[in-house]
């Protein structure tokens, strides 16, 4: 990796690492805003009927959802040790940490399936098996965001195992990519990680208390 | 630059089909981009003519009024989605902006490829579902009625709009890292041409305002799929809450048009008047002060949707604030032309075209604004004239500007001067006899989106359907003499206008990668001394 040439668009390879960083944050940007807006409808609703979203959030499994942050956490510190590990140059130790960290998405994936499998059982699934009766309207409004949310998240982390397994094949050959390759890749799964942090608490925890 | 023969331009390092769509150039994607956007604003220039045929009479005769529903979704669907809003920046700015900058190209040119790719998959697949059968919902797809009621393809077309997000987001990503790291040595933020500041701008709207359209976008379409409520108060859901969310994205969507628009107009009028443009650093900050109070205004679309009067208010005083900004670039277009030396080509005629439109439309923006005023007026053809003012009397006027402009740089050729002219000033006319009715018509209570009225309205709407054809011919002009410069205008030397910008320092059209050395910077934009231009740089 010393002494590759930059893009013919770029002077130097400063420059062209500078312009792809300043991109990735570009697009974690828009991937806030994109998310905003559900977060913001999904916030709206909830402030306009606390207490019947209070209750349908009993509903979720805050079991599954605590390991899951805990799983996902513990992926995002291993990415970390990774694109230090990455950048200096030290590729089996870093194919190691992209592997656990891909292998704790997968973790994740695991357990929110299993969390939709058991809320289908239950008839929680809008559209598909849900109990109105049992459950009311709020309630399938809530069910609704939640699986908006957490299937366009896992679609998100889905991506972020692909692009991180990828990697971990790369440097498990010895040869990483080119930098900023794993530290923008780093970003991105860091990113998904803090969408993750908003919506467990504001599917799972609260209002439970009360 | 005395090479044996023609030497080598983008437009013949490579003549297969092959190195046309899979080109990294952004000179041959602002092409490719050139055809498809013209693709459609034909299309949505062809509902907008039978619009205005059927309104000749009071009666609604030419089509059912179901068809007429969905002519004018699709004219509003096309023409902002699949020309509008990428217009000048895919086009004008994808050629250009780099040119301007010094650069060899923009910062990520497989991305530049690959959002054409996604502009043509979504236009294409709007395309088709207008094709089916179309859709009735007008582009704002207002719900309930979009998900619980309208019984056509809003679900396609609102995919192929979802898809085409990503094209508009792929884009203004790109210029803003281009603009952050490609600049030249020496080519400091402040020496920037504002074409480049205001198309940084839109950028900024680009990137922050789509994904919230995209997700406005795919709850519309998860309620109507699923039949669960989101926005259907039938099922529980709130249409205000559409509205807001829509209009976060689509309030801003004005400026992405008119901010590039008025960032062409910043380089016609210093570059014809043969002066300096007065108070550059007030243009630059009030092209970011637009896109950001942009974002604060959406609520002026509500004022009778039922909102809480405090935030309407709030609204109605942030709708006044942006309207600061937009008046101080005019005051100081205005300005530039003191004691200048006028040249009046054609540029400048659109030019001086954009820049009273655009103080019409602005000022009536103003009316409606206004909390009062606008109850009087809303959904009626007074709002109708208003955006059009904007949209087509400003974007389209600037974007003609540009395109004469940069015309020869773009194609080596210089255009037909006085048919150009000619062009240029009966559009002018035929806007005015088009829209200028609708204030009236509007003022008179004619509510928008009806295909039949009361008779008394007729002579305003035959008015409007008079001055459509003219318009219409100063839209089709172009297409011909623009086609015959191709093949018989003069050769453009490099700097036809005698312009300071770096883009006239590359040969005409420019060489594959722009420059044989990069320019090196040494002044600002708008460098005319008694009229002499001094370049800014001083080789090329």
């Amino acid at each position: 990796m010393a002494e590759a040439r930059p893009a013919f668009q770029y002077a130097a390879i400063a420059q062209q690492r500078e312009a792809a960083t300043l991109g990735m944050w570009a697009f974690l940007a828009t991937e806030i805003l994109f998310f905003g807006a559900l977060i913001a409808a999904y916030s709206a609703y909830r402030v306009s009927d606390p207490a019947g979203f209070a209750e349908a959030a009993r509903h979720t499994r805050i079991a599954l959802g605590a390991a899951n942050t805990f799983i996902l956490l513990t992926s995002s510190a291993f990415m970390a040790m990774a694109v230090e590990l990455g950048s200096a140059a030290r590729a089996r130790s870093a194919a190691l940490c992209l592997a656990a960290t891909a292998a704790l998405g997968l973790a994740f994936l695991g357990v929110k399936g299993w969390e939709y499998v058991l809320e289908y059982r239950e008839g929680l699934v809008p559209a598909l098996d849900f109990d109105l009766a049992r459950y009311g309207p709020t309630a399938e409004l809530f069910f609704l965001f939640y699986f908006f949310a957490t299937l366009l998240h896992a679609l998100h982390l889905a991506i972020g195992i692909g692009l991180t397994g990828t990697l971990a094949a790369r440097f498990a050959r010895g040869r990483g990519p080119r930098e900023p390759v794993l530290r923008l890749v780093g970003l991105y799964w860091h990113f998904v990680d803090v969408v993750w942090i908003f919506l467990f608490p504001l599917i799972y925890l609260v209002g439970r208390s009360g | 630059m005395s090479h044996e023969g023609a030497p080598l331009n983008y437009l013949t390092a490579g003549t297969t089909l092959h190195s046309w769509l899979l080109t990294t150039d952004h000179k041959r994607i602002a092409l490719l981009y050139f055809a498809s956007i013209t693709f459609f604003f034909l299309v949505g220039g062809a509902a907008a003519t039978l619009i205005r045929l059927e309104l000749v009479t009071p009666a609604g005769d030419l089509v059912s009024a179901d068809g007429y529903n969905r002519l004018f979704t699709m004219h509003g669907v096309i023409m902002v989605w699949f020309f509008l809003v990428p217009s000048i920046p895919v086009t004008l700015g994808n050629f250009i902006i780099p040119l301007m900058l010094g650069a060899r190209d923009l910062a990520f040119p497989r991305l530049n490829l690959m959002s054409w790719y996604c502009y043509v998959a979504g236009g294409l697949i709007t395309l088709f579902a207008l094709l089916l059968g179309g859709l009735d919902t007008g582009w704002t797809f207002y719900e309930p009625y979009s998900s619980a009621f309208s019984n056509s393809y809003v679900v396609l077309a609102v995919l192929g709009i979802f898809v085409s997000g990503f094209s508009s987001v792929m884009t203004g990503l790109n210029f803003i890292v281009t603009i952050h790291k490609l600049r030249a040595p020496g080519l400091t933020w402040y020496r920037l041409p504002v074409f480049v500041w205001s198309t940084y701008a839109t950028s900024l709207i680009l990137i922050l305002a789509t994904p919230v359209l995209a997700m406005t976008l795919l709850m519309l379409v998860a309620e109507r799929l699923l039949h669960v409520g989101i926005f259907d108060p039938a099922l529980g859901g709130d249409p205000l809450l559409f509205q807001h969310l829509f209009w976060f994205y689509s309030h801003p969507a004005v400026y992405i048009m008119i901010l590039p628009s008025m960032g062409v107009i910043s380089e016609l009028v210093p570059c014809f008047a043969r002066k300096p443009l007065f108070g550059y650093r007030f243009v630059v900050w009030c092209s970011i002060a637009i896109a950001a109070i942009g974002f604060l205004v959406w609520g002026h679309h509500m004022f009778v949707a039922g909102q809480s009067v405090y935030a309407s208010l709030t609204f109605s005083f942030l709708s006044y604030l942006v309207a600061v900004p937009s008046a101080i670039k005019v005051f100081n277009w205005t300005a530039t032309l003191h004691k200048g030396w006028i040249h009046f080509d054609a540029p400048m005629l659109y030019a001086f075209g954009f820049i009273g439109l655009f103080t019409i439309g602005g000022l009536t923006g103003l009316f409606l604004a206004a909390l009062a005023i606008d109850v009087h007026v809303t959904d009626t053809y007074f709002v109708l004239a208003h955006f059009h003012y904007i949209m087509v009397g400003g974007a389209v006027m600037g974007y003609f500007g540009g395109l004469h402009y940069w015309w020869p740089k773009i194609t080596g050729r210089l255009y037909p001067e006085y048919w150009a002219r000619f062009t240029a000033i009966i559009t002018f006319f035929g806007f005015n006899l088009t829209f200028f009715p609708q204030f009236i018509l509007g003022y008179l209570g004619m509510p928008r989106r009806y295909q039949s009225y009361p008779p008394e309205f007729q002579i305003w709407h035959v008015l409007s359907s008079a001055g459509a054809s003219i318009l219409a011919v100063g839209y089709a002009l172009p297409l011909f003499y623009l086609a015959w410069s191709l093949v018989r205008g003069r050769r453009a030397p490099a700097d036809p206008w005698r312009a300071t910008g770096l883009e006239w320092l590359a040969r005409s059209p420019p060489p594959p990668h722009n420059f044989e050395e990069t320019p090196i910077v040494t002044r600002g934009p708008y460098c005319y001394e008694d009229g002499e231009p001094r370049p800014q740089a001083d080789h090329g």
